[in-house]
């Protein structure tokens, strides 16, 4: 019978083999580049698919908005263009038109006529009261899982975090929870002003730290007029927020001259010119008022 | 009546010892848990998309169970040579059709009792709210569309060659149905004669299973359904089971059993 120690010492030669071999390769794979082992799972299982997912989850959150009333792909989606939980935000410029009512246009037929009554046909906001006008505000808290997701297939998704932060703040005022989405957002999109003007948003309204919201926002003015002509032209409705906001704040301390310079920038961005332009006489006259204080009238 | 209660009987008795309904069923309770444990913002009122998500896999596995269960009914008892001694005991071939339905309809009933009221428990342990009627209506129609569903596969497995195909025949109908049944209609309109005749004659004469899929209403709380539309479409579910288990009676009439 032979003996099992040339067996035995030879599979320990093996093992050592390959763990040395393990050993050597594995320092040069997590230097590798291309290696997909260093992302998350979804990243590695995925691949860039995962931004087609996140796009279809932001929508779901959208049709959560709607309590379930929303176009397919069959139906007129006019009106949906830009999904109205991010319009609702004030800070994306809405591409919608046409009738968000009745999309499902007028019945075809019995058949139709008859099916209406299986799926929610009314337009309804979870922000307002939602499909039975009796809930509350915080109702909107539905939306929050599937913005989640779709932050987690798409980190580069600026909309996602700005989005989720608004109505974590807004509604559910959970603005601990804000604050963390808007620096993940930040973390994965270093250079987005829209982020830097939600999070002086959330200094200034949540914190009423006007420093810290004065910071980001001038930030963000910075980082807007980094950008190319042609995508500042796409991206003006968040430089006119930006600059009224911080006007706004300027106005509150008082610091009058750096508040018309700011409106001043607006105006130069905005659609809303003469709206600005009053506010700028506005503050014009104040602080006439404020450094002439003798030349009012005595009587 | 006897005849066809006692072959139903012996169709419940086959699914509660089968595995497939236990192992959809604890799929999933596995899969809503561990989506009910993620943390979403720390708020731990959410609940819609967990209903969401237990809702189709409700009606995926209710759909699965209820195409397998009956597909393979009549050609089980043919291979297993049982067809010619069940028919030659006082039972016509209308009857074995019937009692055959009957028996699946009804385990798909009783599976969709379980599954509706692990939802409902899952439902209320978030909402702290107890819809019963929403509930009841949703798997009153649920439950009507898989008896439309049993009927037109039991007219399957009389055509078909094999269970295999017609269970994947009868998936591709009834997914088919569900997600675009709606809009066929819309579909027709773009196309050219003569096909677009030929769509719009399907449309009028599918089943319109989409009906009977109310989990929009459900997850987002809408109010009932009028009780008078509800009951129009239980009725045209029996119009359409009708049909469907006519059409197997004639097929299974002319058929050789041995």
């Amino acid at each position: 019978m032979n003996s099992p120690r040339p067996f035995l010492l030879l599979l320990i030669a093996l093992l050592v083999f390959c763990f040395g071999l393990a050993a050597h390769l594995e320092p040069q794979f997590q230097a590798w580049p291309g290696s997909r082992a260093k992302g998350d799972i979804i990243a590695v299982v995925l691949g860039d698919s995962r931004r087609l997912f996140a796009n279809t989850f932001y929508v779901k959150a959208d049709e959560y908005y709607h309590s379930g009333y929303y176009p397919t792909m069959f139906d007129d989606n006019a009106a949906f263009q830009t999904t109205h939980m991010a319009a609702d935000t004030g800070a994306v410029s809405s591409k919608n038109h046409g009738d968000e009512h009745g999309f499902l246009g007028p019945r075809r037929n019995w058949i139709d006529a008859f099916g209406r009554n299986f799926f929610p046909d009314r337009h309804t906001h979870l922000d307002s009261g939602g499909a039975d006008d009796l809930s509350g505000s915080d109702e909107v808290r539905e939306i929050l899982p599937w913005l989640k997701l779709s932050a987690d297939l798409d980190p580069d998704n600026v909309q996602t975090y700005t989005v989720t932060a608004f109505w974590l703040r807004e509604r559910m005022n959970n603005a601990a929870e804000a604050d963390t989405i808007l620096h993940e957002g930040l973390r994965n999109c270093p250079e987005s002003y829209d982020i830097l003007f939600e999070l002086g948003r959330l200094y200034n309204e949540s914190y009423h730290d006007r420093d810290r919201a004065r910071n980001v926002w001038e930030l963000g003015v910075r980082k807007w007029q980094k950008l190319d002509p042609e995508v500042k032209k796409e991206n003006r409705i968040v430089m006119e927020q930006l600059c009224i906001h911080l006007a706004k704040l300027e106005e509150d301390a008082g610091n009058l001259p750096r508040a018309i310079e700011w409106l001043q920038q607006a105006q130069e961005v905005s659609l809303m010119g003469p709206v600005i332009q009053q506010q700028i006489d506005r503050l014009r006259g104040k602080l006439g008022e404020e450094f002439n204080p003798l030349m009012k009238p005595l009587y | 009546m006897k005849n066809i209660f006692a072959v139903a009987g012996v169709v419940i008795k086959e699914l509660y010892r089968r595995k497939d309904f236990y192992v959809l069923f604890i799929v999933t309770i596995l899969i809503c848990l561990m989506m009910a444990s993620v943390n979403i913002f720390n708020d731990a009122k959410i609940v819609r998309y967990l209903k969401e998500i237990c809702l189709l896999l409700v009606w995926i596995s209710s759909i699965v169970i209820a195409v397998t269960t009956t597909a393979r009914q009549i050609p089980a008892e043919r291979e297993n040579r049982t067809l010619l001694p069940l028919l030659a005991k006082p039972l016509t071939r209308a009857q074995l059709i019937a009692g055959k339905f009957l028996g699946c309809w009804l385990a798909c009933g009783l599976a969709l009792l379980c599954f509706y009221i692990f939802f409902g428990a899952l439902a209320a342990s978030r909402e702290h709210q107890w819809p019963l009627l929403n509930y009841f209506q949703a798997a009153m129609l649920h439950w009507f569309m898989l008896g439309i569903v049993v009927a037109l596969t039991l007219l399957g497995s009389l055509v078909f060659a094999a269970p295999s195909s017609n269970s994947t025949i009868c998936f591709i109908v009834v997914g088919g149905i569900l997600f675009v049944g709606r809009h066929l209609d819309q579909v027709a309109l773009t196309l050219l004669e003569p096909t677009r005749t030929i769509v719009y004659s399907i449309y009028f004469a599918i089943p319109h299973l989409e009906l009977f899929d109310v989990r929009d209403l459900v997850i987002h709380n809408w109010p009932l359904i009028p009780w008078l539309y509800f009951s129009l479409a239980l009725l045209y579910a029996l119009g359409y089971m009708a049909v469907f288990l006519a059409g197997a009676c004639l097929v299974f009439r002319r058929k050789a059993v041995n």
